[in-house]
């Protein structure tokens, strides 16, 4: 029963969303719009289930004080602080929220991320070599690109843009779209096994 | 060890302060190197340019501050673009932190024009589920969203008025950082129904967009600030893309010729170890 | 004032984290925390704004519609996980959420990813116009022009054939899938270049708002 139920309701849901497609009318299409709707706010309990593990994982630390534990007094305030101003003053502009939000959730968020310029740098300095044919090709390929689609290309050969231009067009686009057919197929048998109840790996434990 | 093996084994410290140095001093002094156009976001700029005056826009924002340099300016000059051409504007976002952005953009461009919230421009906010959300959407947008992104019902608002589903909608555009994001859009908007849909992506997710573009189920594709830069010099109005293109030149010529040296000095190793 | 204060801890936020660069130190990791912190209370909130009130509340609890009891039902069955001797419940709604985006997915990536991108491919593998145009101007441009529709087609066709593995790549399969490697390391290659790209344009974000904003210099 455990698994079985959770087994059917995949076939249900599965097969609405194909049947769906093809029979837009109703009953189907009020079956799908119904089940839009459960799946939106569903989908935000398991995010409050992230919060909750995130939030439990942080508080044990706190009573158990391993090697750094205050840090976790700093996320447990920051997520008070943030969490208190949205709920009680609301998220329009212009309120602390909206301030907090762009005064200091997005300086850190954008420079964690800017801070891969300066690894991809280092990288492609210590580690980025043409030991085969087919690495300096990649290389090759790497190099037009990065000139090309900068404003420099153009001043060093004038064709250089459009040499880039038609790598990211052809050969490029050929093997992106080789790539994609692939995981195509892959999502399509992957799902097609899920709905028919033989992938079970998301039903894991007791 | 000799000067080849020092120069192969540098501290990578010294290349993290190159890499600075190679985007703050363009920064603090202009090159001005000229903006060419491509073929994609040429067609983003004609598919907007082709709507009439009163169409209406879905502005879908999917990407959040760590992509904010590259996606932002976009946002910006899009939101500028619609309205010059007094097209209105229906913004929701499938990532939370994509609302506020897309929310000032819109706000700021609509200063710069002379339009009012809820006349000319809405935002809708988020929705989690992303595919589901492009799917509830496309069937009736306003019990997907009955409230604005701050609360508001969305019936109070003169730009929702005969807005139910996409059949109301004439362009969508999806400026995404990752999933979910232009590739949800093509499948459900523009596979199912139809649609045009045109898209703005990250550098990093661009090529992987060229397929859709070459088989017309994407409008134009404007990929990463160099791409941004491109918009903002069609529709004639600088901003952050734009400047920052002198620096962007720069620091990609230094790391070409970080990886031709350490391919010259890996050569002569590999020629002195034979 | 208050536009000052935001901006002068924006950047002090900013160099925090960005002195991991030197190596990991107390600042890094206080910025570190405080952004997992506000993070994760920006996406709670949101939530709740977006989703949960004019999804859940307001035609639950304010207008009445009794349907709505399932997926709140579902949802705490969901919560339920945090719980290890009542968790076996979460598997309802899991299965709900993966069997409505399996159907999603078989229909779409089958559309879109697979049937329309064959049949953007099957497209005349001989241009007479660009291939017009090469006679006409003879030029590296015009070449690469005239190639373009046999490189897409040999490109797509030899690239499928690599990722078949139940054949052995050896003999003339063998030589298409390394045709399908090259143009593959192509691809890989334009995607490291705009890669880069990518990168180096959110540090020049980050830079132009120190330059400008907090040092006004630019």
């Amino acid at each position: 029963m455990k698994k079985q139920i959770p087994l059917i309701i995949t076939f249900i849901a599965g097969m609405a969303m194909i049947i769906q497609y093809f029979i837009p009318h109703r009953p189907f299409s009020d079956i799908q719009q119904l089940f839009n709707t459960w799946f939106l706010i569903i989908t935000v309990f398991a995010m409050i289930l992230g919060l909750g593990n995130l939030l439990k994982l942080h508080t044990r630390r706190l009573q158990r004080r391993p090697s750094g534990w205050w840090y976790s007094i700093v996320l447990l305030i920051g997520f008070a602080i943030m969490f208190i101003a949205g709920m009680v003053w609301g998220i329009e502009r212009g309120t602390p929220f909206d301030y907090l939000f762009w005064n200091v959730h997005l300086p850190m968020s954008s420079m964690m991320f800017a801070l891969l310029a300066f690894f991809v740098a280092s990288a492609s300095y210590r580690a980025f070599r043409a030991r085969t044919p087919e690495a300096t090709l990649l290389l090759v390929s790497a190099i037009l690109v990065m000139i090309g689609r900068v404003p420099l290309g153009n001043y060093i050969w004038d064709k250089l843009p459009l040499l880039g231009d038609w790598i990211m067009s052809y050969p490029n686009m050929a093997g992106q779209r080789a790539i994609m057919i692939g995981i195509a197929l892959g999502v399509i048998s992957t799902s097609l096994r899920i709905i028919l109840g033989i992938e079970r790996t998301y039903l894991v434990g007791k | 060890m000799n000067i080849i093996e020092r120069l192969e084994k540098i501290d990578r410290r010294i290349i993290f302060i190159l890499i600075l140095l190679a985007v703050i001093i363009p920064l603090l002094l202009p090159i001005g190197f000229k903006i060419k156009v491509s073929e994609p976001v040429r067609i983003f700029y004609e598919t907007i340019e082709e709507l009439q005056p009163g169409s209406i826009v879905l502005i879908s924002s999917e990407y959040d501050p760590s992509t904010m340099p590259e996606v932002y300016p976009m946002n910006q000059a899009l939101a500028r673009h619609c309205f010059a051409k007094n097209l209105k504007i229906i913004g929701m976002g499938l990532w939370p932190q994509g609302i506020p952005l897309n929310q000032a953009s819109m706000e700021q461009a609509a200063e710069e024009y002379g339009k009012e919230y809820g006349v000319d421009y809405v935002n809708l906010g988020y929705k989690a589920g992303g595919i589901v959300v492009i799917s509830a959407v496309s069937e009736n947008i306003p019990t997907t969203f009955p409230q604005d992104y701050a609360g508001r019902s969305v019936e109070e608002f003169e730009v929702m008025e005969g807005v139910k589903n996409f059949d109301n909608i004439d362009l969508i555009v999806s400026l995404s950082a990752g999933d979910p994001g232009v590739r949800q859009w093509i499948m459900i908007a523009q596979g199912r129904y139809g649609k045009k849909v045109s898209g703005g992506v990250t550098a990093v997710s661009a090529p992987a967009f060229y397929p859709y573009l070459h088989a017309g189920q994407l409008r134009g594709l404007i990929g990463g600030m160099k791409g941004a830069a491109e918009y903002e010099t069609l529709i004639k109005k600088s901003g952050t893309a734009s400047r920052g293109m002198d620096a962007q030149s720069i620091a990609h010529g230094l790391i070409v010729l970080f990886i031709v040296l350490a391919n010259v000095f890996f050569i002569i190793g590999k020629r002195k170890k034979a | 004032m208050i536009e000052t204060i935001g901006i002068w801890i924006a950047a002090l936020l900013t160099l925090c984290i960005l002195s991991f660069l030197y190596k990991e130190n107390p600042f890094y990791k206080f910025a570190e925390h405080l952004f997992v912190g506000v993070s994760a209370a920006y996406w709670a909130v949101y939530y709740y704004y977006n989703i949960l009130r004019p999804n859940l509340i307001q035609p639950l609890f304010i207008e009445g519609q009794i349907l709505f009891v399932i997926p709140l039902v579902l949802g705490i069955m969901m919560v339920m996980r945090l719980f290890p001797k009542v968790g076996w419940v979460s598997r309802w709604p899991l299965a709900f959420i993966v069997g409505t985006y399996a159907g999603y997915n078989l229909i779409t990536y089958l559309q879109s990813n697979a049937v329309d991108q064959v049949r953007a491919t099957l497209i005349s593998f001989i241009h007479l116009e660009s291939w017009g145009d090469f006679i006409g101007n003879p030029g590296v441009i015009t070449f690469l022009n005239a190639i373009a529709v046999p490189v897409v087609v040999v490109g797509v066709i030899t690239g499928i054939i690599y990722f078949f593995f139940s054949r052995e790549h050896k003999g003339v399969f063998g030589g298409f899938a390394k045709t399908g490697v090259w143009f593959l390391m192509i691809a890989f290659g334009a995607s490291f270049g705009y890669t880069v790209m990518a990168r180096i344009s959110l540090l020049i974000g980050r830079m132009y708002f120190l330059l400008h904003n907090w040092l006004r210099v630019i």
